[in-house]
């Protein structure tokens, strides 16, 4: 039977180490409603939504209430919108009704994110991708809780460098069109490479074709728990440090799989998998920089953060394998910026860099994140920066992701406030060097040799 | 049998138990364990309970077990079981 000292670590962890369910994500398949009049698509897709997740807030916070966990965010990922509009899309004007409708059913459902207003190009871009990604600027700029994301390349299929420049010149543009807000629109839009078809996390997540009708994913958070259990190791060898992140990614874990298993059973949609994620908030206490700084780093960036990023990465996968029946989505270490105090204040510090982090991208699970750079870096350095995010993705086969927001009218020195989830990051230096005859040849770069398996 | 974790946390006072208790019986539901310790002035309690007959919904027995604690100046919470089965057995 369950002990009392059991009882107060788990209620630790909630109340003083901001242990909580980062997300509840429904996936939801738009295919049916494709239609070839764009009026009669959008009422179908707000249909298909108000029905399938008309519950998801609701139920959510009745969990919430019973296990006396916290579920931080209930969202809405849908099948890449560039497919689902590819029938009655004839220009981008017309996408950017979908996002209307697709904020409109946000908004209704009570969900604060709605993801996969997205188009998957790694080979190459059918006309409506195009014509979706032209639409991404505007999109974001008319609406409240879309996020978009385009998939630029894979390991099977090498990189798209037609998308990677485009997506450069629509970075630069989402910040322009929304610049009276801090280009905050850029805080909504994420170029991957790799990218799951199953992750709950924001602003990546859609749902894949290769899912089913509806799905539950789950994304788990707790940094705040791991650092915490490491404050009381001080000075361990490496096993000890291994075992003791292993276990208490271990209980994070257990408790996303009950919560999705229970939003699962009550809403009647089957369980995909948990995102064994350390998510940070701008919330003290709830930073991955912080465990970096606890395994021994005076800051994050210092010569060791690498090492000490990839055996966090490998211990919390390892813990979390057991305590989940299925596993996918991203599953490891967020390192973003504006959302972890603990890495704002390593960049003003002086001890983190654009080409550190890139360096941490290779052995976590996202990429460049949440990362503020001044407002007049060109679209083809924006395009040189995806290329390189995407090439450490394609070798390594992992996801890597580049969500930079060029602050229009700031520079170095500068700062800028996001607010809430996305918090604030100071403008990072960007190496000026230029790289646009690289970035200007057209094409695509092929896949590497490891990835013919067959 | 719906088992549920109630704990209470806080400085020590007297009569925590035999509110809490006076509030459980009341709303039909049955104590199957109590354990609890006083370390330094400071009062932890926890009690394994079964809600299979509990007159009124979870939430409403959460909530107002949450206001029992608050008039002692404690913070008590009800919790369904499985939370620290999971967490804590393989």
């Amino acid at each position: 039977m369950i002990n009392l000292s059991e009882v107060l670590e788990t209620n630790k962890m909630i109340q003083d180490e901001n242990l909580d369910v980062r997300t509840i994500t429904m996936g939801v398949s738009l295919l049916d409603c494709a239609d070839s009049n764009l009026e009669a698509c959008c009422a179908n897709i707000y249909a298909k939504l108000l029905s399938r997740a008309g519950r998801l807030v609701k139920t959510g916070e009745e969990i919430s209430r019973e296990f006396g966990i916290p579920i931080v965010n209930k969202r809405v990922s849908i099948t890449p919108a560039a497919i689902v509009g590819s029938a009655c899309c004839r220009r981008p004007e017309d996408y950017v009704e979908i996002a209307r409708t697709l904020d409109r059913a946000a908004r209704e459902l009570g969900v604060n994110f709605l993801g996969g207003y997205s188009a998957v190009v790694s080979k190459g871009m059918t006309p409506s991708d195009e014509l979706l990604i032209r639409s991404i600027p505007e999109a974001l700029a008319v609406t409240e809780r879309i996020c978009s994301s385009v998939n630029v390349g894979s390991t099977k299929t090498g990189i798209d460098m037609d998308a990677v420049r485009l997506m450069g010149e629509i970075v630069k543009a989402t910040a322009e069109r929304t610049k009276d807000a801090d280009s905050l629109g850029c805080a909504k839009l994420v170029v991957l490479c790799n990218a799951p078809d199953d992750n709950p996390f924001m602003a990546g997540a859609f749902h894949g074709v290769s899912e089913g009708d509806a799905v539950i994913n789950v994304g788990v958070s707790g940094p705040g728990v791991v650092k915490y259990a490491l404050s009381q190791i001080p000075g361990a060898d490496f096993e000890t440090l291994c075992e003791t992140i292993k276990k208490t990614a271990f209980k994070i874990t257990r408790v996303g799989q009950l919560v999705a298993q229970e939003a699962s059973k009550r809403l009647g949609v089957p369980f995909g998998i948990i995102d064994l994620s350390l998510a940070p908030t701008p919330a003290v206490g709830d930073s991955v920089a912080d465990i970096l700084r606890e395994i021994g780093l005076a800051e994050p960036g210092a010569p060791g953060t690498t090492a000490a990023l990839a055996l966090l990465n490998d211990q919390v996968k390892k813990g979390g394998v057991m305590a989940s029946s299925y596993v996918g989505g991203l599953s490891g270490a967020f390192i973003p910026v504006s959302e972890d105090q603990g890495m704002i204040d390593a960049v003003e510090a002086g001890a983190l860099t654009i080409e550190k982090l890139e360096a941490m991208t290779c052995v976590c699970s996202v990429g460049l994140d949440m990362i503020a750079i001044p407002g007049d870096t060109s679209a083809e350095t924006i395009a040189g920066i995806i290329a390189d995010e995407a090439a450490i993705g394609m070798v390594n086969q992992k996801t890597t992701a580049v969500r930079i927001i060029p602050v229009i009218g700031k520079g170095v020195g500068d700062s800028v406030e996001f607010g809430g989830l996305l918090g604030h990051a100071p403008i990072m230096p960007v190496n000026g060097f230029d790289c646009s005859r690289f970035v200007g040849r057209k094409g695509r770069i092929p896949a590497p040799i490891h990835s013919f398996k067959n | 049998m719906k088992k549920a974790i109630i704990t209470v946390v806080g400085k020590d006072t007297v009569g925590i138990l035999a509110k809490t208790c006076v509030f459980l019986a009341e709303n039909g539901i049955n104590i199957l364990d109590i354990s609890q310790t006083v370390v330094q002035g400071y009062f932890n309690m926890m009690m394994i309970v079964d809600m299979g007959g509990a007159r009124r919904p979870f939430g409403d027995i959460s909530e107002g077990l949450a206001k029992v604690g608050e008039s002692l100046g404690l913070q008590a919470k009800c919790q369904k079981e499985e939370i620290f089965e999971k967490m804590h057995r393989i």
